[in-house]
């Protein structure tokens, strides 16, 4: 999806920020686009402001400072019902003491809706979650799941462009958390409308989601498809943070066209792709993901460095295998290898060498 | 498909499921029962035995019963006559000579005097000439007060002969004994009990009403403020309970008074003249007042523990659904506070129903409510009547009990 220009957005906080005490920052700064029909996900830790922007957007929040505009009207002084914006909840927020009928009818009923128009609403938005079914029952009488589902159909019901959705998927297990997020991509490509989506779990957002914005400590720490925040983050706390990465520190040997060497404190020398490093001599941190990480001879890049590793420990994963590794004087660099057949079993105690591609391994700010 | 029910489970070594459950769990029974015996000994003495003696009170008076033998036999030999032969007076004045011996004539007046006032003194001074009477003792009788011949006494001695009887309800419901035998209603001066109840329940209802809409507010901001400011807020609103209700209705009369702070300082700012203070105390506003603010932490406590529980996204999903705050509160907020307003509102409504300290010390005449005129009977010894109006503001809390279970139900009561 091409990028929004500022001028275009169907959503744009610009220089936003946001103070609770008048003391500290939770909000620094903020700038961010968001396309008309885009999924865009805010992930970061608990605290770090990617809630408190999407309750800026809904209108229960004020900015401190900055503006924020939907569909090219500024809308800091709009009060929330005014919005028209859909938002499903984590603890999903229905009115216990109405039917789902009722709850799905509320919004179209505060718009002042016809009783017949009301009815083929809400028909069309529980058949479109499939809980048609269920619209006699109180929100009590439903599980998670199909409470999710009608506090999704609720926040389409009166066709929202936009809509946001805070962790919705927290307090689902594991097995219908991931079914519930292919229905809301279903969803949300079949109706073309705008999803603001804030989690914490980056595989909700790296599988839901056309752009993904890090959130730390107040800021955008990296907005990008979920493909490159994975395998491009930008800086070491996205490297951390969205999947498991291997880190070595050293300092920068050679640099030059794109590539570059780190020699590490126990002195030997890998290979990188240089990120955040420009100069011979800098400090960095290296971060390779351990699916990257090749340590069977005949498949090493050509001129790959290697270096020395000794198998700590071997856990079967079932599909994969993990192996924790001692390299460069530490030992918790972890490698992974697919359950393949004929794949190498490695022992603890084996003596290996590893290497990778110059490109798996980035060279990002020191932490 | 058919059917069959399945045989009653059993353990492995052959007894019945619920036999075997039964027994085991036995001991810890007993042992839990045990821990509450004392408190449910208390309760028993303390609450249930004296308030079942005094229930049985309004419908059973053997003042007069226990001191006519002769009397009640002719009443039992007699049904239905009206007209007192010798025989009846001859049994009478029998019973007579004996309560001058037993020292009882006044007791047996005092229970004909609930019925037919100005009959103790009757009975005192017949019983003192009782035993020098001489046949034929109808005239004997007449000739001591012709009050002696009156259907009215003969008819208020027939019920008073057995010692279960209506009267005291009758009186508390503002009826009296028709020349019949049925009821029929006092004359308006009389109608002093009914008029009382009316005027306590509206009172009451007044206090429930004044008590929801301050408290809400105040319920609501406990729930929503951040915990410090909320805990300050709470302590504010327990201090009543802390305090003593004597004070607290003592200093409502130093400022409601009409030499009190609120006419001081309305004279001082020249809202009021000199010789325009305003009377707010001693009335039925004092009561009003003073008991609102009595129970006004009853009303915040239930209020406070339902919002309490009332996540804010629901508000906040109201809102984003696009209804205004009034919609939001008006369908949203207000129906699940509901437990919560019940609640509340039925237990000031019953605290109030049966308020006495505070209509007797800032009520004046027209504050006081049907728990004074309890009282009053009870200071009077006239136990029966008291325990008839009791039992009949008893029965009318129970019904509201009863209704609030039909409505809201019993188990969605929060109290705190």
């Amino acid at each position: 999806m091409a990028q929004p220009s500022p001028n275009d957005a169907f959503v744009a906080f610009e220089h936003v920020q946001k103070s609770y005490d008048g003391v500290s920052l939770v909000v620094k700064d903020l700038n961010l686009q968001i396309g008309k029909g885009e999924f865009l996900t805010m992930l970061g830790p608990s605290g770090s402001g990617k809630t408190t922007c999407l309750m800026m957007l809904a209108g229960f929040e004020t900015a401190t400072s900055g503006e924020i505009r939907l569909d090219g009207r500024p809308i800091n002084q709009v009060p929330p019902h005014k919005r028209g914006i859909g938002m499903v909840f984590q603890n999903y927020a229905l009115f216990p003491h109405m039917t789902v009928g009722e709850n799905l009818a509320f919004p179209l009923e505060v718009r002042g809706m016809s009783k017949s128009d009301r009815e083929t609403k809400v028909k069309r938005a529980l058949d479109m979650v499939q809980m048609y079914s269920f619209i006699n029952r109180r929100p009590a009488q439903l599980s998670g799941g199909q409470q999710q589902r009608i506090a999704l159909a609720r926040a389409l019901v009166f066709d929202p462009a936009l809509v946001l959705m805070d962790e919705p998927l927290g307090a689902l297990d594991k097995q219908l958390r991931e079914h519930m997020q292919f229905e809301i991509k279903h969803l949300h490509e079949n109706l073309g409308i705008t999803v603001v989506y804030v989690t914490h779990d980056q595989g909700e957002a790296l599988t839901m989601s056309d752009r993904v914005a890090v959130f730390n400590d107040g800021r955008i720490q990296q907005l990008a498809p979920p493909s490159d925040l994975y395998e491009r983050p930008e800086n070491s706390f996205v490297a951390q943070f969205i999947g498991e990465n291997n880190k070595l520190p050293g300092t920068v040997e050679e640099i030059g066209g794109g590539r570059c060497t780190v020699r590490l404190a126990t002195g030997e020398v890998i290979d990188a792709t240089p990120v955040n490093v420009t100069t011979k001599g800098a400090r960095t941190l290296v971060s390779i993901r351990p699916e990257r990480v090749e340590f069977k001879p005949e498949m090493m890049p050509a001129g790959a460095h290697t270096i020395d590793a000794e198998v700590m420990e071997f856990i079967y994963m079932g599909d994969l295998f993990r192996t924790r590794l001692k390299v460069a004087g530490s030992e918790d660099f972890v490698i992974k290898s697919r359950n393949t057949l004929g794949q190498r079993v490695l022992r603890a105690g084996e003596k290996i060498k590893i290497g990778w591609a110059p490109q798996d391994a980035r060279a990002l700010d020191p932490m | 498909m058919a059917d069959i029910s399945p045989a009653p489970l059993t353990t492995s070594d052959g007894r019945p499921l619920k036999a075997a459950l039964a027994s085991a769990q036995a001991r810890a029974k007993w042992r839990a029962f045990l821990l509450v015996v004392p408190l449910l000994l208390f309760i028993v003495l303390t609450f249930l035995v004296p308030i079942g003696y005094m229930l049985q009170r309004s419908f059973q008076h053997d003042g007069f019963s226990a001191n006519v033998p002769a009397l009640a036999a002719w009443f039992d030999a007699n049904p239905g006559v009206t007209e007192p032969d010798e025989a009846a007076y001859k049994a009478l004045v029998t019973d007579l000579a004996q309560m001058q011996v037993d020292k009882t004539p006044g007791q047996a007046g005092t229970r004909i005097n609930y019925t037919v006032p100005g009959t103790i003194s009757l009975f005192k001074g017949a019983a003192r000439k009782a035993a020098e009477m001489q046949p034929p003792y109808k005239d004997a009788l007449l000739a001591d007060s012709a009050q002696w011949g009156e259907p009215k006494l003969w008819a208020a001695m027939r019920e008073a002969a057995s010692p279960y009887t209506t009267d005291f309800y009758r009186v508390a419901t503002d009826r009296k004994r028709a020349a019949d035998g049925g009821w029929e209603r006092g004359s308006d001066q009389e109608r002093i009990y009914i008029f009382l109840f009316v005027k306590t329940f509206l009172l009451s209802g007044a206090v429930t009403v004044i008590c929801l809409l301050l408290a809400f507010p105040i319920a609501h901001l406990l729930a929503t403020l951040p915990m410090s400011k909320s805990s300050l807020l709470m302590i504010l609103v327990l201090l009543p309970f802390w305090t003593s209700l004597l004070v607290r209705t003592s200093s409502w009369i130093a400022i409601l008074q009409e030499q009190g702070v609120i006419n001081d300082l309305l004279v001082w700012m020249h809202v009021l003249g000199e010789d325009g203070r305003v009377r707010m105390v001693y009335n039925q506003t004092g009561t009003v007042i003073v008991m609102t603010h009595i129970l006004l932490p009853f009303m915040v406590l239930p209020l406070y523990s339902v919002m309490r529980t009332i996540p804010p996204s629901y508000a906040r999903a109201a809102r984003s659904l696009g209804a205004t705050s009034w919609t939001t509160f008006r369908r949203v907020y207000l129906p699940q506070t509901l437990p919560g307003i019940a609640a509340g509102s039925l237990l000031v409504f019953i605290l109030a129903v049966g308020y006495y300290i505070t209509p007797a010390l800032v009520g004046g005449a027209d504050g006081q409510l049907i728990s004074n005129m309890i009282q009053f009977h009870m200071a009077k010894s006239n136990w029966s009547l008291a325990a008839a109006l009791a039992a009949m503001l008893l029965v009318a809390v129970m019904v509201l009990y009863w209704l609030y279970d039909r409505l809201i139900g019993i188990d969605r009561l929060k109290l705190g």
